[in-house]
């Protein structure tokens, strides 16, 4: 039973055809047939050659970046596009939350619009009428429900929006993103719903960038990346890749990318840059940088420095041997050195690049190396500034 | 086969509330509210009477004018009703059609029973009038039926055709006021057909809209007027052509819908 495939999805890819003009007036049907063809259309490839299958019963989930082909792939399950090319097939009923309320039109009463939305997710008048108590119940609407929808404060509507998706008695349940709205006290709501669907044996797809929900919630996931499944399995490996993604993308150390972000006359060059942390949680009070650099020539009175940039590229910290008056005489050619840095955990959360460099001669370059490294910090106490060190504070009261 | 039920289900469920709701927004913050359904036709009638039937005489020997004028102009706004209302149908639903998956036929559907239900509170008012002019109702109006019918179908077929083009072509909008207004005076709709020229009264009565009103005309009002037999006379077969022009609309049409809702949810 609980080996029975809910969802199957082969070899689906989908384009979107991007006219660069868009024609969509009569007119320029005909300007563009007697101009030349030459606007050729660009097709976006928003999946490629994706294939999984969902268990019945599993919470699954899709995990990717923004404009990765998560969401599409999500619409194209629930038949909203249709797949280029490739096949979709699903078993037993199946409800997509897309957006909360779908349908509700600010015109009409509370009640009206239970109804209406109501036979959006397939009831009946009958239906609707029968589970209607609940429904109020459990938004805490009952003194709301002859008012117009246009009177309802957000907040309201989501609750209304909410307490009918819950009865959609699915499957499947589609649901993209739902969790971001709602404060604290909806969005446990919303956990303690999905709780219960996991013992009674509804199949889940979740589309999110949340990886504690994924870790937490699935039993399985997929990392769409480029239009391409890249990973798949359980869910702390898909999560895993997810995180690595973002510190491979910036980690100029792996050759690839060096050319044009480092330069200098290379009298002496790094040769090694490496960091202790790839991922700086608040438990690690310092992150030290291992720098190593080899002279190709002998050199008087080099300096050695590095700076750090945060993920908009601003810089937020640096320094060099220079300043804190540790000079290195001479270096001999063919002599290596290593350097230490340590430097506090004073991060604000996000990614942060490391640039070294070596100068010499007052104000030759001889090697600065753009993003050769990078570390992702995670701050609970996020603060919107720069950096977001420790700060200490003592209350007293006299 | 349960899941064939299991579509015209929802389908239905969702046609019955959509057409509920229509009907509960339509006359919404109107003192009088559904009485409008029954007073604009009247008031529509008082001024066709005076105008056409005091002033200007052009019914000439025509008997019941004013409701021969009635009749004509209701079928003729329900047309335009269902035409012109479904036009942004699609697009104005782009919201919901981007976010469910649904059968996009039901919202034009849901537009052409709402304009259905108009019609028939129309005929009330219709009825009321006939048997205020003396007008004797004889069992040929029995052909009323099939009228209305296809009246209900070459109605929805253009409803079909246009919404699902104005997807593609905002154009379409404006294109089919323009068409919409020319089509009114193409259509014997203000004047009897004894007015224009023989020749081109037969192509005219060739328009199903045309037929239909005519058709209408003579088996309820009068029996003193031009329809698609009296015009052509001994070809009887003609009057396949408006039905067959109706067939293929249809036909077309659901073709075209079909094809193309497939890609609303992208397009729109």
């Amino acid at each position: 039973m609980s080996e029975e495939i809910a969802i199957s999805v082969k070899n689906v890819s989908k384009d979107f055809v991007l006219p660069h003009e868009k024609v969509s007036s009569i007119k320029s049907i005909f300007t563009s047939v007697t101009k030349k063809r030459n606007k050729k259309a660009d097709t976006q490839h928003a999946l490629k050659d994706v294939s999984f299958e969902i268990k019945k019963g599993e919470f699954f989930g899709i995990v990717g970046r923004n404009g990765s082909g998560k969401s599409t792939m999500l619409k194209i399950l629930a038949g909203i596009y249709q797949p280029t090319a490739g096949s979709v097939r699903t078993k037993g009923k199946l409800v997509p939350f897309i957006e909360l309320g779908v349908g509700f039109n600010p015109e009409l009463t509370g009640r009206e619009n239970v109804y209406l939305n109501g036979a959006m997710l397939g009831f009946s008048d009958k239906q609707v009428k029968a589970m209607y108590k609940d429904i109020v119940d459990f938004a805490e609407l009952e003194r709301f429900m002859d008012q117009k929808l246009k009177n309802y404060s957000s907040g309201m509507q989501v609750r209304l929006a909410f307490s009918m998706a819950v009865r959609a008695e699915a499957d499947i349940l589609l649901i993209d993103e739902v969790l971001a709205v709602g404060d604290a006290d909806f969005q446990r709501k919303c956990f303690d719903y999905f709780r219960s669907l996991k013992g009674a044996g509804t199949t889940v797809v979740f589309v999110t960038h949340d990886m504690d929900a994924v870790r937490e919630y699935c039993d399985q996931a997929i990392l769409i990346e480029n239009s391409q499944l890249v990973e798949r399995g359980l869910p702390s490996k898909v999560a895993a890749s997810y995180t690595k993604m973002f510190t491979d993308q910036a980690k100029g150390a792996d050759e690839s990318s060096k050319e044009q972000k480092r330069w200098g006359n290379s009298s002496i060059s790094y040769k090694k840059v490496s960091v202790s942390h790839n991922k700086l949680t608040s438990a690690n009070k310092e992150i030290t940088i291992k720098l190593t650099a080899v002279a190709n020539k002998e050199v008087e009175n080099p300096v050695f420095g590095f700076l750090i940039k945060n993920s908009a590229h601003v810089q937020i910290l640096g320094t060099n041997t220079k300043i804190i008056r540790k000079d290195i005489k001479i270096l001999k050619k063919g002599e290596s050195i290593e350097l230490e840095w340590t430097v506090p955990n004073i991060f604000n959360e996000g990614l942060h690049y490391i640039d070294p460099a070596i100068i010499h001669d007052g104000g030759q370059v001889a090697d600065w190396w753009e993003e050769a490294a990078a570390f992702r910090a995670i701050k609970e106490d996020k603060t919107p500034f720069i950096v977001s060190p420790d700060i200490g504070l003592t209350i007293g009261s006299k | 086969m349960h899941k064939l039920t299991q579509r015209y289900r929802y389908s239905y469920i969702l046609l019955r509330q959509l057409v509920k709701s229509d009907f509960k927004l339509r006359y919404q913050g109107s003192v009088l509210g559904y009485a409008w359904s029954l007073l604009r036709p009247l008031f529509l009638f008082i001024i066709l009477y005076i105008v056409f039937a005091k002033f200007l005489k052009v019914g000439g020997t025509i008997p019941h004018y004013p409701v021969y004028l009635l009749l004509g102009i209701v079928l003729w706004n329900y047309f335009t009703e269902v035409t012109a209302g479904s036009v942004s149908a699609i697009v104005g639903s782009g919201d919901l059609i981007r976010k469910i998956n649904f059968p996009k036929y039901v919202l034009i559907l849901a537009g052409s029973f709402s304009a259905f239900i108009n019609l028939l509170l129309n005929f009330i008012v219709i009825g009321f009038f006939m048997v205020l002019t003396h007008v004797a109702l004889t069992s040929s109006a029995i052909i009323m039926i099939p009228l209305i019918i296809e009246l209900f179908v070459f109605s929805i077929a253009v409803a079909f055709f246009l919404s699902a083009l104005y997807v593609k072509f905002r154009d379409v909008l404006y294109i089919w006021e323009v068409i919409i207004q020319g089509a009114f005076y193409a259509t014997p709709i203000l004047y009897p057909l004894s007015l224009i020229p023989d020749k081109a009264a037969k192509i005219l009565i060739l328009n199903p809209m045309a037929q239909i009103i005519q058709d209408a005309r003579y088996v309820l009002v009068t029996k003193d007027t031009d329809t698609i037999y009296t015009l052509w006379g001994g070809d009887r077969w003609i009057w396949l052509i408006p039905i067959g022009i109706t067939v293929v609309t249809a036909l077309a049409a659901a073709a075209y819908f079909r094809k193309q809702s497939k890609y609303f949810a992208e397009e729109v």
